[in-house]
């Protein structure tokens, strides 16, 4: 049978949200097809290889409990999502219940299964892939990076919004991108006070002003330093901005609440990148006891996701939003020995905004360790993929950020019936 | 200026951190293939610089409680800073941050395995400092700063912090680890794209057995760390590569009873460290670090580079040693054209502006701002250098380091530029003597409108106090002085 989107929407959104009479996020979708110039993108990395498999449970699976036998989640906790296109009814982690929420409106999309072929076991190389959407070669700029120079210049020095203290390989460009660890402390400081400082400042817009073309590395840094000047009125906007719910206060809650602050202060931002991590769970992964390593995971995501969900909404921005998850891989299907999991290969990536089609894409693995299972590699031992990751890539840079995937991912990876967004 | 006293700057902003006033002093009066040789020959100057730390003259240190820089990794940071900062073995301490790099190792990581205060240790003690007399790995790197490659190499393969970075500590017979062995060719010797899949396979059973051996509960501060090779954990059957590992151009090396597996390890780190691919990826590195990221190096000077480092048994002194006096290295058109480290820019600006009443704590939240971490490379591969260094983020650090810094050093600053009182170009000029970037003119003109900007110069201690710190502040945050 092919699964048609309007097939899918019945069997993996309507089937559960009896309550939804028409699916208001068809409106929603016009509107944000109409104002395509202020819609943003915010990568969510959660570093160290996130466990798709606690993440959505495939709480049928009689080998998930045979195989995980300290880490299951026990069936009767998992909040329930539905059956995805192969039948296989699917929960999420029970801390997720912001998530699943937005699920329930339509608005947050499960892509399972998304990897590529021989993935990679190592973090750093894995992390490397998914930034530079190419498996065979890292080096050169990142695949927003290269989406970013792909845009008509002159481009604003806040068209991309990083909050991590590094770039991430993900954004390196020919393009300058603005990176705002924290946006308090993103501020001019001088020596002097009052009327000479502002002096020293004037002097040092100015300073920055001289791009000599005959020092190309100089003036590269003149550059940043002259978008460093630009953007600090603005950003301190950003610093003053009240949100209009509570996001948690850790490193991710501050960098959530920023990429709102932008969006309310229109600085025009693009491209957003977010990264939390901890998901290196080898051992004592604990994904139900109050307080374990992996709930505690699922409980920062889902009240920082939620946070930014409910303060777009009533910004009335969830219709230029989309959030977009990735891992550097997912873990293996057995436990080991220290009650965590190892490095695996494919998982689950999220799509959380206005624009989103809501569901389930893509199918569950079987987790039957059975050496012919088409969905698990390595002798059975990790999930396979099903989704190039660049396919999703792809759909997110054609019909979210009106962009040419083929020429960005060099390569049409574009793939039918993924339709997310 | 003269054009010697021109190189001898290039040469300890390069192979040093930069010169204090009192540095430059001693400096000045050698030649340049005199200044070249006190920098190498450094095993001839006592290393005393640690004996000075809480001294008044030098720069002070911050912590929460008594100075712990064997437990404590904020102090580790510190006291290397401070080493940076004042050591009269400079190139030591700058090749010491180049191997960092270089066999980049997190203390995040070997943190989440054994606790902060035990990866501390791990990473920073010296050998006095433990109970085992287990030096960390920088002290490692500082001992081997200018030695063998290959010996580096063996002591680096039986390094605890390296064994939990790169999973050593797991590689067993029925489940080979592959991080190590892969890390070995593709980053430490070899390069990418010079060996095959198989190799790191193969590699992965040179090294089963190469062990951390705990003693006591690796988390307690009691517990004591150190490699051991358990031969029943060695694979011991022949392996062969892709790349000649013996003299002969044998590629396998053979099976051996366990006992004597460790020396397959040995054979394959020998053999790797005498390829030429090595010596090459070596030299371009070093090329890199001293003359040049941004002019691709001419082949026939790395073939001369990599030609020294064989024929001298993988030793790094004779390597450097003809980098320095190379007239690449002295070519006047290299100099102040490359991108600073954080390190590099924050210990210089520091040397070059002063340091009386200012801490090393001071500088360890600035550097994570500005992208360097020490002792927390992002990734075996290291940090992004160049024009990775350079976000705006980054960009505003360093100016704010720069102001956190003048204001600190206001009335110092004040004080000595008095002798130059009488004009505002005056005092512009005399702390262009001690700061030394390559200024566009077009800078240099608005520095010096800022230093009469809103007064009317009467060069009163006042102004001084004012201006000569406003000015530190723009020129260390001006784009110039992000180059060494």
């Amino acid at each position: 049978m092919v699964i048609t989107r309007r097939a899918f929407m019945k069997n993996g959104v309507a089937a559960f949200t009896v309550t939804m009479t028409a699916p208001a996020f068809l409106t929603d979708l016009a509107r944000a097809q109409g104002a395509s110039s202020n819609r943003s993108l915010i990568v969510l990395d959660l570093s160290g290889g996130n466990d798709g498999l606690s993440l959505l449970v495939p709480y049928t699976d009689s080998f998930y409990y045979s195989r995980r036998p300290t880490l299951a989640i026990p069936a009767g906790q998992v909040l329930q999502v539905g059956s995805d296109s192969s039948g296989k009814p699917l929960g999420l982690h029970p801390k997720l219940a912001g998530l699943k929420d937005i699920f329930n409106q339509g608005r947050l999309a499960f892509i399972q299964r998304a990897g590529y072929e021989n993935s990679s076991r190592s973090h750093f190389t894995g992390t490397d892939i998914w930034e530079a959407a190419n498996p065979s070669n890292t080096q050169g700029f990142g695949w927003l990076g290269r989406y970013l120079a792909s845009l008509t210049p002159p481009l604003d020095p806040l068209v991309a919004w990083n909050t991590t203290g590094d770039t991430p390989l993900a954004l390196l460009s020919s393009v300058s991108v603005a990176s705002i660890p924290s946006v308090t402390s993103y501020a001019f400081s001088s020596p002097n006070g009052g009327s000479e400082a502002t002096r020293e400042r004037a002097a040092a817009v100015s300073i920055a002003s001289h791009v000599p073309v005959d020092r190309p590395h100089l003036a590269f840094v003149a550059t940043t330093a002259q978008a460093a000047m630009a953007t600090l009125d603005r950003v301190a906007a950003v610093g003053a901005y009240a949100p209009s719910v509570t996001y948690p206060n850790t490193g991710f809650g501050q960098a959530l609440q920023a990429v709102a602050g932008a969006m309310a202060k229109g600085t025009g931002t693009r491209v957003f990148w977010v990264r939390t991590g901890g998901f290196d769970t080898h051992a004592s992964q604990e994904t139900t006891a109050e307080s374990g390593a992996y709930v505690r995971l699922m409980v920062a995501l889902n009240d920082g996701l939620s946070a930014l969900y409910n303060d777009l909404k009533n910004l009335s921005l969830l219709n230029d939003t989309l959030l977009l998850s990735f891992s550097e891989f997912g873990r293996r299907v057995p436990e080991n020995g220290s009650r965590g999991t190892d490095h695996g290969a494919a998982s689950v990536m999220i799509a959380m905004g206005g624009g989103v089609r809501g569901g389930l894409y893509g199918t569950a693995p079987s987790l039957n360790p059975d050496g012919q299972n088409a969905t698990l590699e390595n002798n059975g031992n990790d999930v396979r993929y099903e989704t190039d990751f660049r396919s999703v890539y792809a759909r997110v840079i054609d019909n979210w950020l009106s962009g040419d995937s083929v020429s960005v991912l060099g390569g049409n990876f574009r793939k039918p019936g993924l339709d997310f967004v | 200026m003269a054009n010697g006293d021109r190189l001898v700057q290039h040469l300890l902003r390069r192979a040093g951190f930069g010169a204090s006033s009192d540095e430059w002093a001693a400096y000045s009066a050698l030649s340049y293939p005199q200044a070249v040789d006190r920098l190498i020959n450094y095993a001839a100057i006592a290393d005393s610089v640690d004996s000075n730390i809480g001294r008044a003259g030098y720069i002070g240190t911050t912590s929460r409680g008594a100075f712990s820089p064997n437990t404590v990794i904020d102090d580790a940071r510190q006291r290397w800073l401070f080493r940076m900062i004042h050591t009269d073995r400079p190139l030591q301490e700058r090749m010491t941050l180049f191997w960092h790099n270089y066999f980049a190792t997190g203390f995040s990581k070997v943190a989440g395995k054994v606790k902060g205060e035990n990866a501390t240790r791990l990473m920073a003690a010296k050998a006095s400092e433990d109970p085992t007399r287990q030096r960390g790995q920088i002290e490692l790197f500082r001992d081997s700063a200018l030695g063998s490659l290959r010996d580096l190499l063996v002591a680096v393969a039986k390094d605890p912090a390296m064994l939990i970075w790169l999973d050593g500590d797991t590689n067993t017979k029925a489940k080979p680890q592959e991080n190590f062995g892969r890390e070995l060719m593709e980053l430490f010797s070899r390069g990418v794209g010079f060996y095959t899949e198989d190799d790191v396979y193969a590699a992965a059973r040179v090294f089963t057995g190469w062990n951390l051996s705990v003693t006591g509960d690796p988390g307690d501060p009691s517990a004591s760390f150190a490699f051991v090779y358990n031969a029943n954990q060695h694979e011991v059957s022949a392996k062969t590569f892709s790349f000649p590992i013996y003299g002969d151009g044998g590629r396998t090396i053979p099976a051996r009873p366990a006992a004597s597996g460790m020396q397959d390890g040995i054979d394959l780190i020998t053999a790797l460290s005498m390829h030429q691919e090595t010596a090459r990826r070596l030299a371009t590195k070093l090329y890199s670090f001293f003359v040049s990221e941004t002019v691709a190096a001419d082949p026939a000077f790395i073939d001369t580079l990599a030609t020294v480092y064989l024929q001298n048994g993988t030793a790094i002194l004779p390597v450097l040693q003809r980098l320095f006096l190379s007239p690449q290295f002295q070519d006047e058109a290299i100099f102040l054209t490359r991108y600073s480290w954080p390190v590099e820019f924050v210990v210089r600006a520091i040397k070059e502006t002063g340091w009386t009443g200012f801490t090393t704590g001071a500088v360890l939240s600035p550097l994570v701002n500005m992208g360097q971490h020490l002792f927390d490379p992002p990734d075996v591969a290291g940090w992004n250098l160049g024009q990775g260094w350079f976000s705006t983020g980054a960009m505003l650090t360093r100016m704010n380091f720069g102001a956190t810094l003048a204001e600190n050093q206001k009335f110092n600053l004040a004080r000595s530029a008095a002798v130059a009182r009488t004009s505002a170009r005056a005092v512009l000029d005399y702390l262009l003597t001690r700061l030394t970037p390559d200024l566009e003119p077009a800078v240099y003109a608005d520095l010096l409108a800022y230093a009469s900007a809103g007064i009317t110069w009467t060069g009163t201690d006042a102004q001084l106090q004012t201006k000569a710190p406003g000015l530190v502040h723009l020129i260390l945050g001006s784009s110039e002085y992000q180059f060494i």
